[in-house]
């Protein structure tokens, strides 16, 4: 691979990464839903992200050149290769810490993914169009939720903000630009995610705060995802994740 | 759908009844229920659970307490009175061998 | 609600099932025909919300994201089947709350099949292959059972889940042709399903309690035996292009009837796991309740949420 190609392979694996490990995180409700139509609906977003996350790795393995398929990439490396942004990998927690997780993440995909669609690399593009229309939905969801666990019951609302304290650490990271991503920037391929923030920051706050919410993400954020410096929790996942293509290598399944 | 269910509220939610046009140019169609909070989420919920496989391009829903429905026990005096006007169809015309077309 | 006045909404409820016209909600009925409509919709809607969690014991660890998707979406299929059946249910007067309650507290059953574990991947393929397969058995003749919403349910949940076991049948052809420790697994998963798989037809026709009178009410349309006996002739074949060995040694073709004769049930395992003592009753009950309870502040936030627009819109007004 030349350079462009290696940095674009990143940034692709990078992004598939990213939603298989929501998708995992998000499949884990399905038959644990608070009821059927919100089990059902949670499916639907899981199943949204898997398919984001192969359509990246497909496209990742093309570029690559070498033949290997999309499992071979998501089932064969660890940890410290996994290149997921931190607050993907999260565990579910309860439902307020699902939800606003979700809802962080769908102001930033529906930001991100419509500058995307005008990236440069036209099946960045398509996949990033067809994303879109995806997070503009969830986020649809999303948003009433969080303004109805805010104001719901003493219960929902010391939920909601146990959630906004500990994902308030881990949304810093989706605002910063890695080293292959400017590169891929100057070939308009990658998006501008400094460029983001403030746009991200000022929806949330407008929203939560009529919600009668606060969050205050000025304080030091952690980072490492994209790095494959990554919380504890992760391990865990792809153990379970990857434990049958591992035990029996090689196979077709 | 069924006029038992109106005072039903199942975990606080109300029943929704859902109404899919399954292709342009058809009805709407009822299709089935669900609970749901408000009417925008009961939309939000009808394409999830109703439309997985891309089913309609159209959705109503209907909170199924705002259905009026004929009541059965009045079904005779309701209906049958409809059921002797065969004039108002188009069998009930005898028309000339030869004449086609109509 | 049934007295000496229904005597005239008796015959017109008997005309019409003879007459295979369907009953509708808003129609009299006899109040066992509804009870009896309710045991087994109700029954039937149970099993496939309980029945997501042996297929999604596996959603986190299926071997490929092709695979992981293929599943997600199936059990999430079952869910919305759940759904469909409940709301076919609630048409006769009785709400999701008071189903839930008779399912957790152990009135209402599921079917038993579900009590069994997932012990390998090769068992996601062998449910949707026979215990999916079963179902669409059934379900099909029941596209005609005499309850109209019932009907219409089931037309839709047989139309959705053709897939189902296609995509289990694959799994298995997959693991059929594959190492010979996948084929191992196939055949494991094959024998433990088979029989369970054969128990959900029901007890036979001479023992069942439900049978006769579901029958003459056109809710169920085809016999447990005959149902059963249709399953195996479709199912033996199958098995011969898997290549596996038969999971019943009595497996064989009965020329002069047209169709394979096979072993007995066993049917004190049938009658054990029903009464509660299969592997994972207890298991999966837990399971449901957990997530029942907790899901109870959502529900209640939801709840109070909307009291308080209520109230917001009644001060403006």
């Amino acid at each position: 691979m030349n350079t462009k190609n290696k940095n674009l392979y990143r940034f692709l694996v990078g992004l598939a990464d990213d939603s298989v490990i929501l998708s995992h995180r998000l499949s884990e409700w399905c038959s644990n839903g608070p009821y059927l139509e919100e089990d059902i609906a949670l499916s639907n977003v899981a199943l949204d992200y898997i398919g984001r996350a192969r359509m990246f790795y497909q496209y990742a393995v093309e570029i690559e050149g070498k033949g290997r398929t999309e499992d071979d990439i998501a089932y064969f490396r660890n940890e410290r290769e996994y290149t997921n942004l931190l607050v993907h990998e999260l565990p579910i927690n309860d439902f307020a810490f699902t939800m606003v997780r979700q809802y962080f993440l769908d102001v930033f995909y529906c930001l991100y993914l419509e500058k995307l669609t005008a990236s440069s690399d036209s099946t960045v593009a398509a996949i990033a169009s067809k994303a879109i229309k995806e997070s503009r939905y969830h986020l649809k969801r999303s948003e009433p939720w969080i303004e109805q666990l805010s104001q719901g019951t003493e219960e929902s609302k010391r939920r909601v903000q146990l959630a906004l304290d500990e994902l308030v650490n881990f949304v810093g990271e989706l605002f910063v630009m890695d080293d292959w991503e400017k590169e891929l920037l100057s070939s308009a391929i990658a998006v501008d995610r400094t460029e983001l923030q403030s746009e991200w920051d000022h929806q949330v706050q407008t929203f939560l705060s009529t919600s009668g919410m606060s969050f205050d993400d000025s304080q030091v954020q952690i980072r490492g995802g994209r790095n494959g410096i990554h919380t504890e929790h992760l391990g865990h996942l792809l153990s379970e994740m990857q434990f049958l293509q591992r035990s029996n290598p090689g196979l077709n399944w | 759908m069924s006029e038992q269910k109106e005072n039903i509220n199942q975990e606080h939610l109300a029943v929704y009844e859902v109404f899919v046009r399954s292709n342009r140019g058809l009805d709407h169609k009822h299709v089935g229920s669900l609970h749901a909070e408000s009417p925008e989420h009961a939309l939000m919920y009808a394409r999830d659970c109703y439309l997985r496989r891309s089913e309609g391009v159209s959705v109503w829903v209907v909170k199924a307490s705002d259905i009026t429905a004929s009541q059965e026990d009045d079904i005779a005096n309701f209906v049958d009175p409809m059921d002797d006007k065969p004039y108002r169809h188009a069998t009930h015309y005898v028309l000339p061998d030869n004449v086609s077309n109509m | 609600m049934q007295s000496v006045d229904n005597a005239a909404e008796q015959i017109e409820f008997d005309r019409r099932i003879v007459e295979e016209q369907k009953i509708e909600p808003s129609d009299w009925m006899p109040e066992d025909y509804r009870k009896n409509l309710i045991r087994q919709m109700s029954q039937h809607a149970h099993s496939e919300v309980i029945g997501m969690q042996p297929e999604g014991n596996w959603i986190t660890r299926a071997p490929s994201l092709r695979r992981k998707a293929v599943l997600l979406s199936k059990v999430q299929d079952e869910a919305g089947h759940g759904l469909y059946l409940y709301s076919a249910t609630e048409s006769l007067g009785v709400s999701r709350s008071e189903l839930i309650e008779a399912l957790q507290t152990g009135v209402a059953k599921y079917a038993s099949i579900f009590n069994y574990p997932t012990l390998t991947w090769a068992d996601v393929g062998a449910i949707g292959w026979l215990v999916d397969g079963a179902a669409i058995v059934n379900q099909i003749s029941l596209q005609r059972t005499s309850y109209g919403p019932y009907a219409r349910a089931m037309i839709r949940i047989c139309k959705e889940e053709s897939f189902h076991q296609r995509q289990g049948y694959e799994i298995m052809y997959e693991l059929a042709h594959g190492s010979p420790e996948q084929k191992a697994m196939a055949q494991d998963a094959m024998n433990r399903n088979w029989w369970p798989a054969l128990m959900m037809f029901g007890p036979h026709d001479s023992d069942s309690a439900h049978s006769g009178r579901s029958m003459q009410w056109k809710i169920k349309r085809v016999s447990n035996d005959d149902l059963r006996q249709k399953f195996i002739d479709q199912t033996v074949p199958q098995i011969e292009v898997l290549g596996l060995e038969m999971p019943d040694p009595e497996i064989k073709w009965n020329e002069e009837k047209g169709q394979y004769d096979s072993g007995e049930i066993n049917w004190e395992e049938f009658y054990q796991v029903i009464n509660g003592s299969g592997p994972c009753n207890y298991q999966r009950l837990k399971h449901h309740k957990k997530a029942h309870q907790d899901g109870e502040w959502v529900r209640e936030a939801v709840r109070a949420y909307s009291e308080k627009q209520q109230t917001k819109k009644e001060n403006v007004a």
